[in-house]
């Protein structure tokens, strides 16, 4: 089976720093894939690297065997890649809803004067976008709050809104960084069901995690790096046992890995 | 009901200044009101266009460069070439939009205040440009440009020729109204459909409309060109009212106003330059009576204005709910 993504040797410097040094992996189809590390260990970075918002020293990304490193964000985004926020970033002067329909702009079939113009298939885009936005914002239970404005949400719904926006683009694949960063466990258990919901809408998931119980909980393999290396990579009862990750861990071993 | 709220409104706001105003300004004999009118029809033309800078989240305080640059297209090719002046009209708006892609591509990148301290310094090199080249001549300036000729199709007059109205004042107040209408109703339409949205997302964030995938540098290179094609066609008309142009028609004051112009009335709406720009020019002319102090109170009630309406003065009549236009 050939990987959805596949990270070969991608290397980043930031002048004599190796954030990310000679990292390869690659993600399947249709899988969970949590990339963990301490503090510093580089993943945001590799995150950003995949998405295309920093460019590789050395290495490259594959995404259905076609390199996309080094592309522009929104043409990465084109093909199917899209990331979420660590900073839970949305519009946030916008309503809910009107962040979700925006978001649909990958699938906009007229074109920009199209729109201007109001021909038929802007009204017909228009008309799907908002019931694909309804949809989404059932599935992931911000329907009752979609004409909110989203400056005034809870960091929760914020979360969830930011997934509701990657999954507008219609992603192959969904990059989510730190969805459960800060969330107490009654949310990460409820986040952790969502992420689950949008694999099973056929959406691969790639997400980098601090909180090693929602990661062994929701994760079908996991990578883990340390000083910008990868240092260990398997199933999360593996990590768990891998001596290296361990002494990355070191002296908080214990609670963190959940052992 | 919204609907037809809104039919109304546009409605009554042609029939007032298609008709009542002239109508008034011929019962009263006030004809000098003309001028004060067309100046403000073509300024918030080109605040428009400023605006729309605004919208994707740039301080643009460099339209004046483009007002410049549209009025001096014009003015050439009149002068020394015998075009017809509705034919430069678009000619120079296109220029000025062609100029800002290339401007622009560099300077778009920029953010906040470095963009605003960029545009600015824009308008000074426009006029030392404009001072230097010989097409434009210098500091003498192009003069004695003729008026508008007529336009005809299959020998059916238009618009007659110009020189031959009686009434200069009023078709040029007109031929400024009728632009100023289309230029609203395009950055109304144009903000309302899906690219509107699209620039709402880029101002808000751009890193994140980049993840969905929107093309940002395309997108703020259209927006900066349709607000400089505005800039070009304002300036044009300015410059076949006064019938000259001189490298200091536009300055780094003028380009200043229309910046103001948009905050006065309103970041957040369509109409609010066209409102700021009547109000501040009116305003400015209201206060001539307070002599030495003039300066003093128009910058006093600005600064007070800013500080207790930071959404502008449309803000007022619509509820804060609707911050975000609708």
């Amino acid at each position: 089976m050939s990987a959805l993504l596949e990270i070969r040797g991608v290397t980043k410097r930031f002048g004599g720093l190796k954030a990310v040094n000679d990292v390869s992996f690659s993600v399947q189809e249709g899988e969970i894939l949590s990339v963990i590390g301490p503090n510093g260990a580089g993943k945001s970075t590799l995150f950003k690297l995949i998405a295309s918002f920093l460019r590789t020293s050395a290495g490259e990304v594959l995404f259905r065997g076609e390199r996309i490193s080094n592309l522009s964000p929104h043409v990465v985004a084109r093909k199917g890649v899209v990331r979420t926020f660590q900073e839970t970033m949305i519009f946030k002067d916008m309503t809910v809803r009107d962040n979700v329909v925006v978001s649909h702009h990958l699938r906009s079939k007229a074109s920009l004067l199209g729109y201007f113009l109001g021909v038929a298939a802007a009204h017909a885009d228009e008309a799907e976008f908002g019931r694909s936005a309804d949809e989404i914002l059932t599935f992931l239970g911000l329907g009752d709050i979609r004409h909110e404005v989203a400056s005034n949400l809870p960091q929760g719904h914020l979360r969830a809104l930011g997934i509701a926006i990657g999954l507008a683009t219609d992603p192959a694949i969904l990059l989510l960084d730190e969805p459960f960063a800060g969330m107490n466990h009654d949310e990460t258990m409820r986040t952790v069901e969502l992420v689950r919901g949008v694999r099973d809408r056929g959406v691969t998931v790639l997400l980098v995690e601090h909180d090693m119980s929602a990661v062994m909980k929701i994760s079908d393999r996991i990578v883990v790096l340390n000083f910008g290396e990868k240092i260990a990579e398997g199933l999360p009862a593996e990590i768990q046992r891998d001596e290296k990750v361990i002494e990355a861990y070191l002296g908080i071993e214990d609670e963190t890995i959940g052992v | 009901m919204r609907r037809t709220t809104q039919i109304l409104s546009v409605a009554v706001f042609l029939a007032v200044v298609l008709i009542v105003v002239p109508w008034l300004i011929e019962a009263t004999q006030r004809s000098d009101l003309y001028y004060t009118l067309t100046s403000v029809a073509l300024l918030s033309i080109a605040s428009g266009g400023v605006w729309l800078t605004f919208y994707i989240g740039r301080i643009n305080i460099g339209q004046g460069a483009y007002a410049l640059a549209g009025g001096y297209v014009s003015a050439i090719l009149v002068t020394q070439h015998g075009v017809s002046f509705w034919l430069t009209l678009p000619i120079a708006g296109a220029s000025c939009a062609l100029l800002s892609v290339f401007i622009g591509l560099p300077i778009l990148r920029l953010r906040g205040v470095y963009f605003a301290m960029i545009t600015l310094v824009l308008t000074e090199v426009a006029r030392l440009t404009a001072l230097a080249l010989p097409v434009t001549r210098g500091a003498k300036g192009i003069v004695s440009i003729p008026l508008p000729g007529e336009v005809a199709v299959f020998g059916v007059t238009i618009i007659p020729d110009f020189a031959t109205i009686g009434n200069v004042k009023l078709a040029f107040y007109y031929v400024a109204v009728i632009l100023m209408i289309l230029c609203y109703a395009g950055l109304y339409r144009l903000v309302h459909s899906r690219l509107g949205h699209l620039c709402r997302s880029l101002q808000q964030n751009e890193e994140l409309a980049s993840s969905i995938g929107v093309n940002i540098a395309y997108l703020r290179i259209l927006a900066y060109a349709i607000s400089s094609f505005l800039g070009g066609i304002g300036g044009a008309v300015f410059v076949a009212i006064s019938q000259s142009i001189y490298p200091s028609s536009f300055q780094v004051k003028d380009s200043i106003d229309f910046m103001l112009n948009c905050f006065l009335g309103g970041l957040g709406y369509v109409f609010g330059p066209m409102l700021g720009t009547l109000l501040l020019y009116f305003g400015w002319d209201l206060l001539f009576e307070t002599g030495k102090f003039q300066l003093l109170i128009y910058s006093s009630v600005l600064i007070a204005l800013i500080l207790v309406l930071p959404n502008g003065l449309l803000s007022l009549r619509l509820p804060r709910r609707k911050r975000a236009v609708r």
